[in-house]
């Protein structure tokens, strides 16, 4: 539809137009904003900034406050990750595989997590944690992170596992059992080689999702301190300020490559983030809706 | 050699057999099959995460040893008492809904002229960059994008210096609730502008044609044809703006001047160590949003998520 076929009056299209820029720039200018503000010299906040300096890297490179918090973050997204990519991927396989009681509810209650008000599902899980505590002796720990991480990371892989199995066609496992392959051989060399990259985009996503999540970190980490949490902790003292504002922007940074990444590998355009990303919300209800043929 | 030689099973080692015994019993049994498959995420979600739930509900009943701080676990309603009876967390909890719902109601006040114009106006290639633009801010840091506004909008930020720029002197917005309702609206808008794009897209455009033709102006379509039917679709979008903004403290504690029911949930269970009254407050944003959802499923609302 090009702009002058599409049916609405001129006036509108103008008057749709400007308001859509004004709204891209209310999205974005705040994210160019805390970006230039790491490359701020002075130690005030204050605007216009001085000018540009690479001094607070240094600092936040030697900052072993902020190394720890760094490897805590990675590795609480690296075990969430495998989680959810076990979990997803074989709630992927059986909701598109078999024909089941209770099958509407798997999206549901895999999209729950994230539905929720975050403060709700903080606090289902610290209750949890804390009797657990009491019953079995389980303290907040990186472990106790991983557990909320990969509760709420299971969509996402799972969204992109079955978008990929949905668009594959069924003929070439059959195929392959015809040809005399055994189940697993059809695993490892049919199925498998048609989701990788499903796979690798999902895990790039719930990666990126956990390493930035703090509504619910806080109410599972105990004392284990992520680099959100310790963003967080730090903002407010007027010395870690420019270093709070690298980690920021690192951050910023850090959690855009995933998505671009994902993007490339599902090969999708805009409309394939609709159905990968944190867009995982809005979409696995309608799979709860949408019922393929199964075979 | 004849087709048959070829069915043969594979060379005969001891792992390939087992191998092999193995994927003819899980062949042969679906269900089975099923059970290997679904059974771990079924265990993971059900016992960890809806049993969480149960439990945070659980929990509310119990209460909490005012010497020792050790959870008591005598059922009892005494923390929703002390709820009802307190006008502070009444207070708090309608503040809580009401900023919820204005966030919402201007977020799909700003989400329609961009999801329209994406929808129905802009071209394929700008329409393809308006969708990334709009889905990749879900994807930037949330604490990040709290931390920007509150450098933005304090006393010597961008915000200031920007009014100054054009003689319209300062603000001060620094901590209030309306930074509070300007950061909630930044921060759900991408949530609602996917829905309401989709729901804009698939109105056939010889609805729109019909209604101008009979004499209808551009407005008297908007509001007469296009909006009715995009209703689920806005109502759908909703739904993330108000969840997201009842259960958020930490915008509130970085951007706000006042506190949210998560804040006191926070503080009881970080502070007071009062983990049976802040399972009870928890059970407030849990009803709301199931009453929130009741209702959009009555507008048809998840037929367009």
């Amino acid at each position: 539809m090009s702009l002058d076929r599409a049916i609405e009056p001129r006036g509108v299209q103008i008057g749709m137009r400007l308001l859509s820029g004004l709204v891209l720039a209310f999205l974005y200018i705040p994210l160019f904003v805390i970006v230039l503000y790491a490359f701020n010299p002075a130690r005030s906040q204050s605007w216009p900034l001085p000018g540009l300096s690479l001094r607070w890297f240094v600092s936040t490179w030697n900052n072993q406050e902020v190394r720890t918090a760094f490897v805590t973050s990675i590795k609480a997204g690296l075990g969430a990750t495998t989680i959810a990519l076990l979990l997803g991927s074989l709630a992927a396989f059986s909701v598109h595989r078999f024909k089941f009681f209770g099958r509407e509810a798997v999206s549901f209650i895999l999209i729950l997590p994230l539905a929720l008000p975050g403060i709700v599902t903080g606090m289902a899980l610290n209750s949890t944690i804390n009797l657990g505590g009491q019953l079995i002796g389980l303290s907040f720990s990186l472990w106790t992170i991983i557990i909320g991480h990969a509760t709420f990371c299971v969509v996402v892989v799972y969204n992109n596992v079955i978008a990929r199995l949905r668009r594959t066609s069924t003929s070439l496992v059959e195929a392959s059992y015809d040809l005399g392959a055994d189940g697993i051989q059809t695993f490892r060399y049919v199925v498998l080689p048609s989701i990788r990259t499903a796979l690798m985009a999902g895990g790039l996503l719930a990666f990126a999702l956990s390493f930035d999540e703090i509504i619910v970190t806080n109410f599972t980490s105990g004392s284990e301190i992520t680099l959100p949490k310790w963003i967080f902790n730090n903002l407010r003292l007027p010395n870690q300020r420019p270093v709070v504002n690298v980690v920021a922007s690192i951050l910023l940074v850090a959690s855009l490559v995933p998505v671009y990444l994902a993007q490339r590998l599902t090969q999708d355009r805009a409309g394939g983030l609709l159905t990968t990303g944190r867009g995982a919300m809005l979409s696995a209800t309608e799979d709860a809706f949408e019922r393929p043929a199964t075979p | 050699m004849g087709v048959g030689e070829r069915l043969k099973p594979p060379p005969p080692s001891a792992v390939g057999a087992l191998r092999h015994r193995v994927g003819g019993v899980l062949y042969r049994a679906p269900l089975l099959r099923l059970a290997l498959l679904l059974g771990p995420v079924v265990l993971w979600m059900v016992v960890i995460y809806l049993g969480s739930l149960a439990l945070l509900f659980i929990t509310s009943f119990w209460s909490q040893d005012s010497v020792t701080g050790a959870i008591v676990q005598n059922w009892g309603l005494t923390n929703y008492q002390f709820l009802l009876q307190e006008d502070v967390y009444r207070t708090i909890a309608i503040r809580t809904v009401g900023i919820a719902i204005a966030v919402t109601l201007t977020d799909v006040a700003l989400a329609i002229p961009i999801a329209y114009y994406a929808a129905r106006i802009a071209r394929p290639r700008l329409r393809t960059f308006l969708l990334l633009s709009m889905v990749l801010p879900l994807w930037s840091s949330y604490l990040v994008r709290v931390y920007a506004w509150r450098t933005i909008l304090s006393g010597d930020g961008v915000l200031n210096w920007t009014l100054h720029q054009i003689h319209l002197g300062s603000v001060n917005l620094g901590f209030s609730r309306w930074s509070l309702w300007i950061v909630f609206s930044y921060l759900w808008l991408p949530y609602v502008t996917l829905p309401v794009y989709a729901a804009l897209e698939r109105i056939p455009n010889s609805l729109i044609e019909a209604s101008t033709d009979l004499g209808a102006r551009w407005l008297t379509t908007f509001r007469r044809v296009i909006l009715p039917i995009a209703i689920p679709g806005i109502v759908a979008g909703s739904i993330f703006a108000f969840s997201l903004t009842i259960g958020d403290y930490i915008a509130p504690d970085l951007v706000g001047d006042t506190e949210f029911i998560g804040n006191v949930i926070y503080q009881s269970v970080g502070i007071a160590n009062n983990i049976p009254f802040a399972a009870a407050y928890a059970i407030v944003p849990a009803l709301v949003m199931a009453i929130y959802l009741l209702i959009a499923r009555q507008l048809k609302a998840f037929e367009a998520l």
